[in-house]
């Protein structure tokens, strides 16, 4: 085996590969190829580091350098400098929002408080080649179930862990594995839910690009203990990097002999296959991803049922979500006790959110549960840019529901979310500041899952609808007494009789902003203001008459010509041709035009 | 057992049994919308929501919950009221509710829900659909703007007929109910069998109707108008004017057409009779002349459709007959014609079926004689009450009366051509008598009635084992047809019907509501209705029909004559799929 001095890890994930990362990396090879280091310096393409904000991004070892948004331009830099002479390109390094330079991970505040369990092989191994993930103890979990643990211990060894399923729901997975265990039957099955529908989370994709051997291993563990030898990975389309890399994952696993017939000479088979769904979101529900699978529209079916009682093709069947198989494995090697040890008392172990909206430090970080939303936002976070007040968080995705500040201390974990309105959900997290107006945020989510609705049952498909259309009348100024019961109403209805998950859902975030930013509708509604000065109806562009010195350079910016007067004399706007595109505050400069 | 309580009663009920089941043992009648009793239990349209005190949590769809052991429900909580009545206005909310100008008016479900919740307002305003009606198909008509989602249409062409005509595209408030590719059903397999018209609760699917096409027939002085009735209406029609299900109305059907003023009031049982002369000899034609076999009936013309457009390979097994009522109208056109005096131009021919697919069927190329099609309407069962209706006449207190002559006289075999199996037996019956040479008194082939999809029997005559099968709903026949293509079964002679229980539950017959399906089989009423009447006719086989003797002596000379064969045969030709 060759021995290298330096290592360069060049981020592969869908950020940063979108931002050139494969240039950086192919210019990488060619620049320490001219320089002779190729014996030297060794290029790995690894999958996310989470810290997508900073990409794309380079880490040089054995220093650890964390260089971000790498240029291609800047490689012969860093390969002349750095990996040449030693001497480390201080320009390229991450400084966070205190623009104080760090040099390695471990002292960005946005890994110090981390704990990566599901992405601890993320941004570290090259996920393409099946090598690296064995070094890091890949397939020794399944080796272990299958030759020293009886498919009862490796459920109980779940169980005990107190493993809970990361793709929203919180069910306990050893309990779901065990139910389907119970199940007499020749053919079962295990899914792999890779369909991660909330836009705004990419935990799973980041998993399946960056360590994908770890949910195939996952999934042999789960098929050896409830006694299935075929899996399926459902993962949308639009991952097309996850894609490809499951695919060589799959295909070296099978070489190898880690997927197949008689794996580890234990007379277990086992093998797995991806599908591909087209990218609603209600596939990721599992009836309708189980419905998707065997070739009909992805649409919900009533539980019971269950699956593991009667899932794909009508036989038991677990589904579990990727973050949640990325888990088993170090469950297995490390012991139920070691990862009960993290987290709170019903949530354990840790989670990964994505960080995004208003908020510094946007990207995937995975913490332990019990975690405050202070901690996530301002510590790990790097805070709002630009100073400005935090006002809500949604968790959860589309289907979550706002956090106000007064709750950003609750340690965050399944049953505290849901106890303050809000659910786990896929992980995703974003961040609203004062310059959110609550009420159009609850209608830029609930507008989200009225089109993602799979349309089978009337709650979801026109009560969503109609709750859309009030909301729309709110933020347009054409708001009634009435409208908020209404709403209130038509929500708690929804979340008690529509057929799934994504309808029972789809209420929070007009739910969460009522009971929390209730004051913001009533000002719409009645006053006819958006006191966050976002809705545009609802808004009026004033010249402050004390302020304007009469530059006329509004007026020269306005595209309507409502802005009009004489020099040197105080502007005026003619409200009735105004048509608040706020080009004229853009423009002025002594802070004379306000919005009311 | 299981053992249950449901609103405070106990129930008890064998295990699988859903908890609507359940309820229903104790006389709760929970509302719904979606499901339709052994065709679709989805819990989709929420209606059936039930309380769940203890065994479970919140709300559940009361169709697709199973009764257990020890569950405490409520059917009528606050919550379970509020949900429903919701649940109603949304549904509402996007729905044409244009009721008096429906025909489903006062035969719908929806509007029946909202009497029995009490819906006093649709509180939501806002986007409601006006999409364009699919008229391209010759049987059924469209409207989505009425449609509500509930799939039993879907449900019934996909899991029962085994079609999939239409499904679910679109998705969230615009889910659409449709073909594939927004296409017209003229353009994809549907075999306009109706089925899908019959389950539904509202009036988004409706047969297209002729009846204008009629009246300004009858009203036209120049005109001739004939009308002829197929075996299976008589046994439906009464319930339009609420005479119970499984009543035969044949007497005061035929008074009732002379008083809408029709000019000749004939009988599709007489077709019946001489299709009989038709096939039987055709398929002991091909029996002695090793002509193809398995034969397979051709009365059907839903199953014809889907024989062409799936089993193209059975083609040369359809009898050549022309269906009972399309021999009825060229027999019309010519004999009758020629024995009244009438020029056939002057003749309009109007079919009362208790099917959609005849009015596809009469407007195939092949079903014309010399350019004179054999038939110019065909009226649904609904259809012809709807015109009763119209015509100010008091159905319920009509004197019977006997249909008009030459053409009227049919035997107990033609009245069962009605359900499953009926013309098999009747086909039987006539063979029997022709291979042994004498009048067989044993004539009621059991083994061939009955409710069963796929029936199969061997009978012996004059030493002669002749093995048939019967099979009704074109799922069936996928199945039966599957087996006889594999080798794994053969047959002489096969009866399809499209639709399941044969055409007295054909699409063109009176819609029974999916809560009175909950009690009630109207297969099993109607065709106990169609047997009854066989048994009391005088003749029961077709070769004794004096009529269709006189009309083989005097016109067509012998079954299977070349006249016969221009007159009363067709052809059938490959379909593709979707165009």
């Amino acid at each position: 085996m060759d021995i290298f001095r330096s290592h360069v890890l060049v981020c592969g994930g869908t950020g940063c590969t979108s931002s050139e990362s494969p240039k950086i990396m192919d210019k990488f090879v060619e620049e320490i190829s001219n320089a002779g280091l190729d014996k030297e310096v060794k290029v790995v393409r690894t999958g996310c580091f989470g810290l997508c904000e900073a990409g794309p991004v380079v880490i040089v070892y054995p220093e650890g350098c964390f260089y971000s948004r790498v240029k291609v331009s800047d490689v012969p830099e860093i390969v002349s400098e750095h990996l040449l002479k030693g001497r480390i390109v201080q320009r390229l390094l991450y400084h966070g929002e205190t623009k104080e330079i760090e040099m390695s991970l471990d002292h960005i505040g946005f890994y110090k408080k981390q704990k990566r369990i599901a992405l601890r092989n993320c941004g570290v191994i090259d996920p393409e080649r099946i090598e690296e993930y064995i070094a890091f103890d890949g397939y020794k979990a399944l080796g272990k179930c299958l030759t020293e643990y009886t498919p009862q211990q490796v459920i109980d060894i779940i169980k005990q862990s107190g493993l809970r399923g990361r793709g929203g729901g919180g069910f306990p997975t050893g309990l779901k594995w065990q139910f389907c265990a119970n199940e007499k039957n020749e053919q079962k099955y295990v899914i792999c839910n890779a369909d991660e529908g909330d836009p705004g989370a990419f935990m799973d994709r980041s998993v399946l690009e960056g360590d994908p051997h770890a949910v195939l291993e996952a999934m042999a563990i789960a098929g050896y203990a409830i006694g299935a030898n075929m899996g399926y990975i459902y993962v949308r389309a639009e991952y097309p990097i996850a894609v490809k890399r499951l695919e060589i994952a799959i295909g070296q696993a099978r070489e190898m002999g880690l997927l197949g017939k008689d794996i580890f000479g234990t007379g277990f088979d086992f093998d797995i296959e991806i599908r591909l769904g087209a990218g609603a979101f209600v596939c990721g529900e599992e009836m309708a991803l189980i419905s998707s699978i065997e070739g009909h529209r992805g649409e919900p079916t009533p539980k019971p049922p269950f699956p593991a009682q009667k899932g794909l093709f009508g036989k038991p069947t677990i589904i579990n979500n990727v973050e949640t198989f990325a888990n088993v494995a170090q469950i297995i090697l490390n012991g139920p006790e070691w990862f009960a040890s993290m987290g709170t008392e019903k949530s354990k172990g840790t989670k990964v959110f994505a960080l995004g909206g208003k908020i510094n430090n946007t990207g995937l970080v995975e913490i332990p549960m019990g975690t405050t939303l202070r901690e996530i936002i301002y510590d790990i976070g790097g805070g709002i840019p630009g100073g400005k007040a935090f006002k809500a968080a949604q968790t959860g995705g589309p289907s979550g529901g706002c956090i106000p500040a007064s709750h950003l201390d609750t340690p965050i974990d399944y049953d505290s979310l849901i106890s303050i309105g809000s659910m786990m959900g896929s992980g995703g997290l974003i961040v609203m500041d004062e310059d959110n107006c609550m009420v159009d945020v609850a209608r830029f989510f609930l507008d989200f899952t009225v089109d993602e609705s799979c349309g089978k049952c009337p709650p979801c498909r026109i009560g969503t609808k109609r709750m859309l259309e009030i909301l729309e009348r709110i933020v347009n100024g054409q708001g009634e007494e009435g409208d908020i019961e209404k709403l209130e109403q038509l929500g708690e209805n929804i979340k008690n009789a529509a057929l799934c998950g994504l309808g029972k859902t789809a209420p929070n975030p007009v739910l969460s902003t009522i009971k929390y930013f209730r004051h913001e509708y009533e000002a719409h509604i009645r006053d006819k203001k958006c006191p966050a000065g976002h809705c545009k109806a609802l808004l009026s562009y004033v010249i402050d008459k004390s302020k304007c010195i009469g530059c006329s350079a509004c007026a020269k910016v306005c595209p309507t010509g409502a802005i009009s007067g004489k020099i040197k004399e105080p502007f005026e706007i003619d409200q009735s041709k105004c048509i608040k595109c706020g080009a004229c505050i853009g423009k002025c400069k002594f802070g004379a035009i306000e919005k009311k | 057992m299981i053992s249950l309580t449901i609103d405070g009663i106990k129930v008890e009920v064998p295990e699988n049994t859903s908890v609507l089941e359940a309820a229903r043992a104790a006389n709760i009648k929970i509302p719904t919308l979606c499901y339709l009793k052994g065709i679709n239990a989805i819990g989709a349209c929420r209606m059936c929501l039930v309380d769940m005190i203890e065994g479970g949590r919140g709300l559940q769809a009361a169709c697709v919950l199973p009764a257990a052991n020890g569950m405490v429900i409520s059917t009528k909580s606050k919550a379970v009221q509020e949900a429903r009545r919701i649940n109603l206005e949304l549904i509402l909310s996007n729905h044409d509710k244009r009721c008096l100008s429906c025909v489903r008016n006062q035969n719908c479900e929806l509007q029946k829900l909202c009497e029995e919740l009490g819906v006093e307002d649709v509180p939501y305003e806002g986007k409601s659909f006006d999409r364009p009606l699919d008229t391209g198909s010759a049987s059924v008509v469209r409207d989505p703007n009425k449609c509500i989602l509930c799939r039993r249409c879907v449900a019934v062409c996909n899991n029962v007929q085994k079609i999939g005509a239409v499904g679910a595209t679109e998705r969230g408030f615009r889910t659409i109910i449709e073909p594939v590719f927004g296409k017209s059903l003229k353009d994809v397999p549907c075999v306009n069998c109706g089925q899908c018209i019959t389950a539904c609760p509202v009036g988004a699917l409706t047969e297209k109707s002729e009846i204008q096409n009629v009246w300004d027939a009858i009203n036209d002085p120049k005109k001739h108008v004939v009308v002829q009735t197929a075996p299976a209406v008589r046994f439906g029609l009464g319930e339009e004017f609420g005479i119970p299900v499984g009543t035969s109305v044949t007497g005061k059907m035929a008074t009732a057409l002379k008083r809408i003023g029709f000019d000749k009031v004939f009988d599709v049982d007489f077709s019946a009779d001489l299709t009989i002369m038709e096939e039987g000899t055709e398929l002991l034609g091909r029996i002695k002349n090793g002509g193809k076999l398995p034969m397979i009936t051709s009365c059907s013309p839903g199953w014809i459709k889907y024989c062409e457009h799936f089993f193209p390979d059975f083609l040369d097994n359809l009898s050549t007959c022309k269906s009972p009522h399309q021999m009825g109208g060229a027999v019309i056109k010519s004999y009758y014609a020629q024995k009244a005096g009438i020029d056939p131009k002057d003749i309009y021919v109007v079919s009362i079926m208790p099917c959609t697919a005849k009015k596809f069927e009469k407007e195939r190329d092949e079903m014309a004689v010399n350019g004179l099609r054999d038939v110019d309407a065909v009226l649904t069962t609904r259809e012809l009450a709807r015109m009763i209706k119209q015509a100010n006449i008091d159905f319920k207190n009509l004197p019977d009366s006997d249909f008009d002559r030459v053409l009227g006289e049919s035997t107990g075999a033609a009245v069962i051509f009605g359900a499953t199996g009926g013309v098999m037996e009747a086909a039987l019956r006539t063979v029997a008598d022709l291979l042994t040479g004498q009048d067989l008194k044993d004539i009621d082939y059991e083994c061939v009635r009955g409710i069963d999809g796929v029936k199969e029997a061997t009978v012996n005559i004059a030493g002669m084992d002749i093995k048939v099968a019967v099979a009704s709903g074109t799922g069936n026949a996928k199945k039966l047809l599957e087996a006889v293509r594999s080798g794994e079964k053969e047959y002489h002679f096969i009866e399809v019907m499209g639709c399941p229980g044969g055409c007295v539950t054909g699409g063109g017959q009176p819609i029974v509501s999916a809560q009175d399906k909950l009690n009630i089989n109207p297969y099993v009423l109607r065709a106990k209705a169609t047997y009854a009447e066989d048994a009391g006719k005088p003749k029961r086989k077709s070769h004794e029909n004096e009529e269709v003797k006189l009309l083989y002596k005097e016109f067509l000379g012998e079954p299977n004559s070349h006249k016969a064969h221009e007159l009363l045969h067709t052809h059938y030709h490959a379909r593709p799929k979707y165009q």
